[in-house]
């Protein structure tokens, strides 16, 4: 069946194709954009509203074990966020983990058509991927937790990177998994004892590797395996005053890029970016981190923004959760997962009048503004851990107008500004910065603009977002209150070229799509044969190698993107 | 024909390493498997055909009426009840929350019988816990309270502690020691190297006893604490702080006790105090082998791991009011499908007894209990034998049940999907 839209008027910014904001038409037949719509389409007047590829999420909490595991420990913010069965939206629960539903609409009402779940332990990923199916209007991907995988440290204390790179390929096949995640590398590990690792020269406890060198072997395991993201890192000591330093040496571990995309992802950058020695002397190190960043095409960050107010910090990184507990004694969960990784969940509430949580509110803001190339600092909040994703129209606001950044200077704790260089930079991003920073950086980044991700020229998936926003009629630096009301609300989110959101609300079931890698590896390197490897399964985990794959049956309409291993 | 890692869908143990021997429809031999999991796999009580009550005696029925007339039934009532779910798929559960969605029902599943109690606890105060393999690989200190594994988990010792070898942990039954907490001895008492016998309704007390050992205040603790002398208790506390590794299994033999929520609240709260010095951890011992997966598809699609009411529109939970025992016990409900489980066995008599007044519906494959007090019983193929799908280990751990062979019996999903769409097709 054809099925036809033509967008008419429509204030074009497709930075991947070069356009800076053009205003033009956009004609979609059968889920692609092509060059001219077929009759009997769907005419959609864009009345020269701003019109973006679909927005792309690529570092979030949303689906999987410890994310539902907030939700069932936290009725509280269930309650916090409820909204009755209305049309074809089921009932949703929940402001900062919200249910599955809840989550997809939201996103899709604001325009974002794909996400990457962050943190998915490759023993529990048939939970990720039924979650998936029950989060309809975005395509999926699973970032793949391998910080504290016994096989790949074994690999790198025998320095066999081409060992680490087949288990990788098997893992990620058997999983449904996108990419490489690694999770504060080896401190999930010396989490199975109550301990951390130091450094990132500290030994893990038995396997006597170092998370540098679990970090520089992956990224070499990647590149041989040839996938289409990079290593994603969350670096060692997230949230600890002085861990600035640790992230900068990190950030040397990348080798140069090879090809058109960076060799190293570190994500939510805000929360490693700490001066000081103490919570008392906590500063801001963003100059040091955009220093780094500038000189390092071959990496990409992602900020980690957090907002003022409620949230729930979840991540795979448990003893980080047990030292926040120790902070604030809320609440705390926590989840160690056999021969692989870790997490842990807790509750926060980060506050106006707390000077930490200030000092983290400038950083992730300057790190954006301070970010020379936009390609190289992507929008987020670490969704929930910062802040619910509902709070990226607010963050793009502030990013665009320093008046909005002064106006909350004057909220906030009076003596942040000492410990911040926030209130003296005076750069202003413009749309096409946070088009880059929204969806095509996310998909060059992420390498999903060869399945037609990012962008809007013939060829492309027709993912589109319309928004209310007038970008020649309006000076975002001035009228920031109506840059953050358009951003939360598309006139028209279309994927895969059928209008799925309008003005708010959720008008069709969705179908979406899962995204995975295969890497093919010569049979010598096939683990599923391997007798050290499959022993792990006969000796240590608690689940048979014949039980542990994912099924096809998991993935509806997967999408799998093959690469050929250089092995 | 030999099957091999067969999942065996009875307890929250889930091993998935049985091997099961078939021919046609018949089981022929379980091997791996405990008494329980061979009963499961080679009993043969299942019911033939839909039946349906008219006057004082059974009739048979077809699937097309039967289920028709479950439609009807759930389409008439008020505030109908849908409770059961532990013993099936999630994807069957998955249907069931949306069932109840569209009829602006209640839906419960047997936690509220069985672990809601630990539930409310690990909402107030969280949940320090792991996968099994965790435990077998690292523990030296197991800690079983008010729980017998020998008889309700018959492989838990075997695959996960006691007696399962890991990689930090050699040679299992010399290295690790086994603390066993209960009022009463038991087979799994006899194996332990310590055990504290409580007299009944005391474990909070003695929770917070060790609680103060651990925290430094242990010479404000008397002689003796429900049964428990003061020396024990130094003893198991410093067992606890000399672990590597803790793990504290408990069952409904603290959850279901005097004080219910409270235990599990100062149990949690041990944990997390004996995370101050070393590392500990706490789970329950799920009963159902599904029950957990009945907790997870509630939460992702509600917010809510059990008792969730939508007869308000939206999504809400209340423990003690939306759950099917009281709501049951006021005479609220006035329409009942049970699935997958069988309230009739376990819910107070004033509860049975209500279900009996109005109509119940029963989908299952055995007649059991629920069968006396149902109007309509739906027989079902049953899961990791004759239908597949999604089960959640007591600790979280998904994993695929196997369909060893096929039956005409349909699975849950066929069943409950035919209801669901006559539903809303009436509904519009």
């Amino acid at each position: 069946m054809t099925q036809g839209i033509l967008i008419k008027n429509a204030y074009v910014i497709d930075p991947l194709s070069g356009i800076r904001g053009e205003v033009m038409d956009i004609a979609i037949r059968d889920g692609r954009i092509v060059e001219e719509a077929p009759p009997g389409s769907q005419v959609i007047d864009a009345g020269g509203c701003l019109t973006l590829p679909g927005g792309i999420d690529s570092h979030s909490h949303v689906c999987g074990t410890k994310v539902n595991f907030g939700r069932y420990m936290s009725p509280e913010d269930m309650r916090a966020g409820r909204t009755s069965r209305k049309g074809v939206m089921h009932v949703t629960s929940g402001y900062s983990v919200p249910t599955t539903f809840g989550n997809s609409y939201r996103y899709s009402t604001m325009g974002y058509t794909t996400v990457l779940e962050g943190a998915m332990a490759p023993l529990e990923a048939r939970h990720t991927h039924e979650e998936f199916t029950a989060t309809p209007h975005q395509d999926m991907l699973a970032n793949t937790l391998f910080d504290g995988n016994w096989s790949v440290m074994e690999a790198v204390r025998d320095k066999d990177v081409k060992r680490a790179a087949a288990i990788v390929a098997w893992t990620l096949a058997a999983v449904r998994g996108f990419a490489i995640k690694l999770t504060n590398p080896g401190g999930t590990e010396a989490w199975g004892w109550g301990k951390d690792v130091a450094n990132i020269h500290d030994p893990v406890p038995h396997f006597e590797v170092t998370p540098a060198e679990i970090i520089s072997t992956m990224i070499q395991a990647n590149e041989i395996l040839r996938l289409p993201h990079s290593v994603h890192l969350h670096c060692n000591n997230l949230g600890v005053p002085g861990n600035f330093r640790t992230t900068l040496e990190t950030m040397d571990l990348a080798p140069p890029a090879q090809g058109n995309r960076q060799t190293l992802y570190l994500t939510h950058v805000q929360f490693h970016s700490y001066g000081g020695t103490t919570w008392r002397d906590i500063s801001s190190k963003s100059e040091d981190i955009a220093r780094s960043l500038n000189s390092k095409p071959q990496v990409v960050i992602d900020m980690g923004q957090i907002m003022f107010g409620r949230t729930t910090t979840m991540t795979a990184d448990g003893p980080m959760e047990f030292k926040l507990y120790m902070l604030h004694h809320n609440k705390w969960s926590n989840h160690d997962v056999e021969l692989e990784t870790g997490s842990g969940i807790i509750p926060v509430y980060y506050s106006r009048k707390s000077l930490v949580n200030c000092v983290m509110w400038a950083i992730g803001l300057e790190l954006a503004l301070l970010a020379k190339n936009p390609w190289q600092c992507l929008l987020s909040t670490d969704n929930p851990n910062g802040a619910p994703f509902v709070k990226y129209p607010e963050i793009i606001a502030l990013l665009m107008s320093r008046r909005m950044r002064e106006n909350e200077r004057k909220e906030i704790d009076p003596r942040t500004e000492h410990y911040v260089p926030l209130f003296a930079l005076e750069r202003e991003l413009d749309w096409y910065d946070i088009a880059v920073m929204t969806r095509a950086g996310q998909a060059k980044a992420l390498g999903i603009t060869r399945i037609g991700k990012g962008f809007l020229s013939p060829g492309a998936q027709a993912d589109v977002a319309i928004y209310p926003l007038k970008p020649d009629q309006l000076d975002p630096s001035v009228d920031y209150q109506q840059v953050m009301a358009g951003f939360s609300r598309t006139l028209y989110t279309i994927k895969r070229g059928r209008v799925v959101a309008r003005d708010g609300d959720v008008v069709v079931e969705g179908a979406n799509s899962t995204i995975w890698t295969r890497s093919r590896v010569p049979p010598g390197y096939d683990m599923g044969s391997d007798p050290e490897f499959t022993k792990k399964f006969d000796q240590y985990y608690t689940v048979r190698l014949r039980n542990y794959p994912v099924q096809d049956v998991y993935l509806p309409r997967g999408v799998c993107i093959e690469t050929e291993a250089a092995l | 024909m030999r099957i091999e890692d067969v999942v065996c869908p009875f307890c929250g143990c889930l091993c998935d390493d049985l091997v099961v021997s078939v021919e046609g429809t018949k089981v022929l031999s379980v091997e791996n498997g405990c008494t329980l999991a061979t009963e499961k796999f080679t009993g043969d009580h299942r019911l033939a055909h839909p039946i349906r009550r008219t006057g004082g005696s059974w009739e048979k029925t077809t699937y097309d009426v039967a289920i028709r007339e479950t439609a009807e039934i759930l389409l008439d009532a008020e505030r109908p009840l849908l409770y059961g779910w532990s013993g099936t798929f999630v994807e069957a559960q998955t249907i069931g929350v949306h069932l109840a969605e569209l009829l602006g029902a209640v839906i419960d599943n047997t936690s509220t019988v069985c672990h809601g109690p630990s539930i409310m606890a690990i909402q107030e105060v969280g949940h320090p816990g792991c996968t099994l393999g965790q435990v077998k690989n690292r523990a030296d200190v197991i800690v079983y309270w008010g729980a017998n594994p020998i008889e309700a988990h018959p492989r838990h010792m075997s695959r996960y502690t006691t007696f399962a070898d890991g990689f930090f942990v050699k040679s299992a039954f010399r290295d690790r020691k086994v603390i066993v907490v209960d009022i009463r001895e038991t087979d799994s008492s006899e194996i332990a190297d310590e055990f504290v016998k409580v007299t009944p309704g005391g474990d909070y007390a003695v929770l917070s006893a060790l609680r103060m050992i651990v925290r430094g205040k242990g010479e404000l603790v008397p002689e003796k604490v429900s049964g428990v002398t003061r020396e024990q208790l130094f003893r198991v506390a410093n067992i606890c702080l000399s672990a590597r590794f803790g793990a504290i299994f408990f069952g409904l033999g603290l959850t279901m006790s005097r004080g219910k929520y409270k235990n599990i609240r100062n149990a949690i709260e041990l944990t997390e105090e004996l995370n101050r010095h070393t590392k500990f951890t706490i789970s329950p011992m799920r009963g159902h082998w599904n029950v957990y997966g009945s907790n997870e598809v509630f939460t992702w699609i509600t917010g809510y791991p059990y008792a969730v009411d939508f007869s308000r529109g939206i999504a809400f939970y209340n423990p003690g009011e939306t759950t099917s025992v009281d709501i049951l016990r006021r005479k609220e409900c006035d329409a009942c499908l049970v699935v997958a489980s069988d309230p009739g066995a376990h819910f107070p008599r004033a509860c049975a007894g209500h279900l009996a007044s109005i109509p119940t519906v029963q989908i299952d494959p055995h007649v059991n209990a629920t069968t006396h007090l149902s109007r309509i019983q739906i027989p079902v193929a049953v899961t990791g034998i004759d239908a597949e799908g999604t089960a959640y280990r007591m600790d979280g751990v998904p994993i695929r049940t196997r369909q060893l062979f096929s039956t005409d019996y349909p699975d849950d999903v066929a069943v409950l999907g035919r209801i669901y769409s006559l539903v809303k097709e009436a509904k519009g």
